[in-house]
């Protein structure tokens, strides 16, 4: 694969390696059960904020997917199937099925009539840079500020200037992406918040500011020893909520690669 | 590698909807870098049409790291183009020269419909997958590593015939559009394993009969799609699919 992507053989020239963004650490919030805040709503493998959002080492993506899918989810679903099984079916002409139909169509109807002059791809380029450079592998308080700052503008100008060609009942790949870009941009916007919150560096999360002589990690374990959850208030506001980290048998330690 | 920018002219098939009848439509594309991937190319085209507010080509890709098997064109008179071995992602744009006129279609087959301009309707595959591409067996706790020894040769042959991603490039290959290659290899891959013993019977017969109600035509062997295949599937695996027929009509309980 390296020599179809570079054109250059591993075995004979030296491999060229540079830092790229893989994943996204971290996912919606969980209970034990593997069951999100909204009752009923089950998050499995990546997508939750579990084992894979704390420990983003290789394979763990998948090793959380099989965890969850064979070992969890059989069990924690039927449980919570167990205490339904008297309810009748919910139709879907209950109000709660027309009133997220029409936030859904209002969104894509929003999107299409903004008819301004950028493609969708220019603002999650656009969106990259600002993350790349500012919530990138190493950040500090000054870039992070200035980060949310060029998020919250770029968000502005999504919202007035995004150009959706096609219509909205056909494939249209550019209205699919459109909606995906308007939530990174605000995950984006809460990345920067989070990372900003936390003074200090632990695993992927790297702060100029708390380093060590030599340059590693400085973590500041009485202060932030908890799972940061975010909870969606409004716009361009959230609510931490902490989760406490208690080690019984194993104690943290710094990390070295020395 | 020498890096150089070329300008290219490009063919490519517009279709609005399986319904409307599609055309080529010519592009000229600029400055595009020998080190781009075939997709960001296109990416690189569909951002200046929608700029000039024209409608974009749609195209389907997802990893863009040639696993997922979603990717599909048909380049210069090739299902993923002159690579060998190689999906269209993976294709890189130092494959073309300066000056160069790239002809891109979609998969061309009954049961593939259009669905818009390069993006063709893959489910067929997948309801023949539902037909057998399972095992039934209960995954329950795990179990030791090496509890059911199983012969490295065929361990070899099973991961072999795994690697298909199912983009079809074998049936847009074929004259017949055929989608032997395909369901043999998911046919060998869980016939040589114990996993897959259970439905070894049922499987087959099942898969082979959903592959002729979705309209796909028959084998006649021209080796085409083991040529074209991005994964190298090998046709020995329609080989052991024969076998496995052959069988399941003989012990079959059905």
């Amino acid at each position: 694969m390296y020599e179809k992507i570079t054109a250059e053989n591993p075995y004979e020239v030296p491999m060229r390696i540079y830092p790229a963004v893989h994943y996204t650490m971290g996912g919606l919030w969980v209970d034990y059960e593997l069951m999100s805040n909204i009752k009923g709503l089950f998050v499995l493998g990546e997508a939750n904020f579990s084992d894979h959002g704390a420990n983003r080492l290789g394979a763990s993506a998948l090793m959380q997917g099989l965890a969850d899918g064979y070992f969890v989810i059989p069990y924690t679903i039927g449980n919570y199937l167990a205490d339904e099984i008297k309810n009748p079916l919910v139709p879907s002409n209950h109000e709660a099925f027309d009133e997220a139909e029409r936030k859904v169509s209002d969104r894509i109807d929003q999107l299409m009539s903004i008819k301004g002059s950028r493609p969708v791809e220019s603002f999650h380029k656009s969106l990259g840079r600002i993350m790349w450079n500012k919530c990138g592998m190493a950040r500090n308080a000054q870039g992070l500020q200035e980060a949310i700052k060029e998020v919250r503008e770029l968000k502005e100008e999504f919202w007035k200037d995004v150009r959706i060609p096609g219509e909205i009942n056909e494939m249209n790949p550019e209205l699919d992406k459109a909606q995906r870009v308007a939530d990174f941009i605000e995950l984006g916007e809460l990345m920067c918040i989070d990372a900003l919150h936390r003074n200090e560096s632990a695993g992927g999360h790297f702060r100029d500011e708390y380093q060590t002589p030599d340059g590693e990690a400085l973590r500041r374990d009485d202060e932030f020893m908890y799972v940061a959850a975010w909870e969606y208030i409004s716009e361009h506001q959230w609510q931490l909520h902490k989760e406490e980290l208690r080690y019984e048998e194993v104690k943290p330690t710094q990390r070295s690669y020395k | 590698m020498e890096h150089y920018t070329m300008h290219l002219t490009l063919k490519v098939w517009r279709q609005k909807n399986a319904d409307s009848k599609g055309r080529f439509e010519t592009y000229e594309v600029k400055d595009i870098s020998s080190e781009m991937s075939f997709l960001e190319m296109f990416d690189v085209l569909n951002e200046r049409l929608i700029r000039e507010g024209k409608e974009p080509i749609a195209f389907d890709h997802d990893c863009r790291e040639g696993i997922c098997g979603t990717c599909s064109m048909y380049i210069n008179g090739r299902p993923h183009g002159p690579w060998h071995a190689t999906t269209t992602c993976q294709l890189h744009m130092r494959a073309f020269r300066n000056g160069d006129t790239i002809v891109v279609e979609p998969w061309r087959a009954k049961a593939f419909p259009v669905i818009k301009d390069l993006i063709v309707n893959r489910n067929a595959f997948d309801r023949i997958i539902q037909a057998g591409g399972y095992i039934s067996v209960n995954t329950g706790n795990a179990v030791d590593g090496n509890a059911i020894p199983i012969k490295k040769e065929n361990a070899d042959k099973a991961f072999a015939a795994a690697a298909c991603i199912g983009c079809g490039a074998c049936v847009a290959a074929c004259k017949n559009s055929s989608a032997l290659l395909f369901v043999s290899a998911k046919v060998a891959h869980l016939a040589l394993l114990p996993q897959g013993e259970p439905e070894r019977k049922t499987r087959v017969v099942s898969m082979i009969e959903q592959m002729d109600k979705e309209g796909f035509g028959s084998c006649t062997f021209t080796q085409a799609c083991e040529a074209v295949c991005p994964k190298e599937i090998s046709i020995t695996n329609i080989s052991r699919l024969k076998k496995e027929y052959l069988r399941a009509g003989l012990e079959s309980d059905r």
